[in-house]
């Protein structure tokens, strides 16, 4: 089951096709839609109001729904439902899943977390500790040093931790990412660095730079998917925009940090 | 009669594990028996709720799954003429030295995953001799940290079956009730037994003696440069 891909650092990422069949929304109603497919390397975003089934929707995918969740949808890997050992055994399972509300409460140094992590695995050392504090520290803009205890971390400091070690450690192919984009860390970064290594992600997500920054958007209500955009490019300028107001938006963000007044005069937009 | 006997810390998430079992059991196919040791209301919610045969005990003085081994033949009496094909029992397992399963029986530990990365170590017996370790709250930590939960429970003991829930909803369940379906129904009630070592003996302490110091107690004591622990699970 799955290929076999060379990914950044000559490791093999198992790349896996996911199959979502329709369930139902709130009231019952089937969905509208036949069989959603996610291939590897897609980046996708879920939008929608609060409370229209978003985190449902990629909590199916995290759990291999088999119609026994408030949805009714199956999950399938590959064209069949996955092998047992992919939903009971975390090592096995090719999803991660990082919500805001994640948490690290393990009572131990960065360096001693990932050290069991990768034991847990068993995975040799090597460099990859340091490779994941890297890898974490161009997500965000607080450095994360192997020393400082998980539990003293901040919000944007741990979701950057945990995306780094789905990628380094667990090699999931799939990262599911659940409105993280409040947490400080640099949207744009995460999504180049998931794409190159091949990594299929799903974005629950209000932000604009994100949902322009995917491959398709599915659109929920009501507990159900209600449409499946795929703009194919037909929003690059838009998105030449909306990242140049973010660049902009981060240079102010720094300047303020660093204890500047913003006195230049500005147009109106 | 089939046994189920689910034990685990206090607010592990036992009662939540119980509920979806129940939900996906037969309807009132079950009897429920808490035991607890000062203070239990699971029993009218159980009853409420499922509308099922339930009662409590409180142990009181005893340890808790004393009391559950003194009255688990009586339970099983019970739950038959209550005409109930499952007897599920929830203990509440304080002293983590003790277990409450026995032979002939489905035994399920049942431990949150945020009580801490050393919590299985501390809690070896319960969930050696267990046939499944329940883990609850996985909704509430990263994927990193359940591999490193999971690590632990694999160390205390290598072969208990592990399922991840988040016991609210209900995630996991059908391989926890995949190991319910395969139960056997039990054979001879007369040779039912404790599956582990209970703990040594009677002692002072237990009857009541409340001075501190072994020179004032009798039976099995222990000083302080003793170097070996007296128990270690099996
Ligand atoms: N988020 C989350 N909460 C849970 C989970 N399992 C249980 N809880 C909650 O944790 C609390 C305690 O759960 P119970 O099932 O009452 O725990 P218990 O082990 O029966 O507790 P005692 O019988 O009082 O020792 C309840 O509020 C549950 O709703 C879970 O998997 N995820
Ligand atoms: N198809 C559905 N049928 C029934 N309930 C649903 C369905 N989809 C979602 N829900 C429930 O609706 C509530 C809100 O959904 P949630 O996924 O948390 O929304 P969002 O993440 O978009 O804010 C949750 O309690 C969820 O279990
Ligand atoms: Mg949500
Ligand atoms: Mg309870
Ligand atoms: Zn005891």
């Amino acid at each position: 089951m799955g290929k076999s891909l060379s990914s950044p650092g000559q490791r093999n990422l198992i790349m896996y096709t996911i199959t979502i069949l329709p369930g139902h929304d709130r009231n019952g109603d089937p969905e509208p839609f036949e069989a959603l497919h996610l291939r590897p390397g897609d980046t996708i975003a879920i939008v929608g109001p609060t409370g229209s089934g978003k985190s449902a929707f990629i909590n199916d995918i995290e759990v291999f729904a088999q119609g026994d969740t408030v949805t009714g949808r199956q999950i399938l890997v590959d064209g069949a439902p996955p092998p047992e050992r992919f939903v009971r055994d975390p090592s096995c399972k090719p999803v991660a899943l990082i919500t805001q509300t994640t948490k690290c409460l393990a009572d131990l140094t960065v360096q001693e977390f990932l050290s069991m992590h990768l034991r847990a695995r068993k995975i040799e050392e090597g460099d990859r500790i340091a490779e994941t504090i890297n890898l974490a520290n161009q997500f965000t803009g607080e450095p994360i040093r192997s020393g400082t205890r998980i539990s003293s971390l901040s919000g944007g400091q741990t979701r950057s931790l945990l995306i780094a070690d789905a990628v380094v450690i667990s090699h999931a192919p799939i990262i599911l990412l659940d409105e993280i984009e409040n947490a400080g860390i640099f949207r744009d970064r995460v999504i180049t660095c998931l794409k190159e290594s091949g990594t299929t992600v799903i974005f629950v997500t209000h932000d604009p730079l994100v949902s322009l920054l995917s491959d398709r958007r599915i659109v929920m209500g009501n507990g159900s998917v209600r449409a499946v955009l795929e703009p194919d490019g037909a929003e690059a300028s838009i998105l030449r925009q909306v990242t140049e107001m973010d660049n902009y938006l981060s240079s102010l963000r720094e300047r303020l940090r660093s204890g500047e007044i913003l006195s230049e005069q500005v147009a109106a937009i | 009669m089939k046994l189920i006997i689910v034990a685990g810390p206090p607010s592990a998430g036992k009662t939540a594990v119980i509920r979806q079992i129940l939900r996906n059991l037969p309807k009132r196919s079950a009897a429920y028996l808490k035991i607890d040791v000062i203070y239990a209301t699971e029993d009218e919610e159980i009853a409420a709720e499922f509308g099922i045969p339930a009662k409590k005990l409180i142990s009181g003085d005893l340890c808790p799954d004393h009391a559950g081994i003194m009255v688990t033949a009586d339970a099983l009496g019970w739950a038959e003429e209550e005409g109930a094909e499952y007897l599920i029992i929830e203990s509440a397992g304080l002293c983590l030295r003790c277990t409450p399963y026995t032979t002939q029986s489905l035994g399920i530990a049942v431990i949150s995953a945020i009580s801490g990365t050393h919590s299985p170590y501390k809690m070896a017996p319960m969930i050696a001799l267990a046939d499944i370790a329940v883990v609850t709250r996985v909704d509430l930590v990263s994927q990193a940290e359940k591999e490193v939960f999971r690590e632990g429970i694999r160390d205390v003991a290598p072969d208990v079956e592990i399922i991840e829930t988040n016991a609210i909803v209900g995630t996991g369940m059908r391989y926890l009730m995949q190991m319910i379906e395969g139960l056997e129904e039990i054979v001879e009630e007369s040779a039912i037994t404790l599956r582990g070592n209970p703990p040594l003996g009677v002692c002072t302490v237990c009857i009541g003696k409340k001075e501190i110091g072994w020179n004032h107690h009798f039976g099995v004591i222990r000083r302080l440069d003793d170097v070996e622990n007296l128990f270690r699970g099996e």
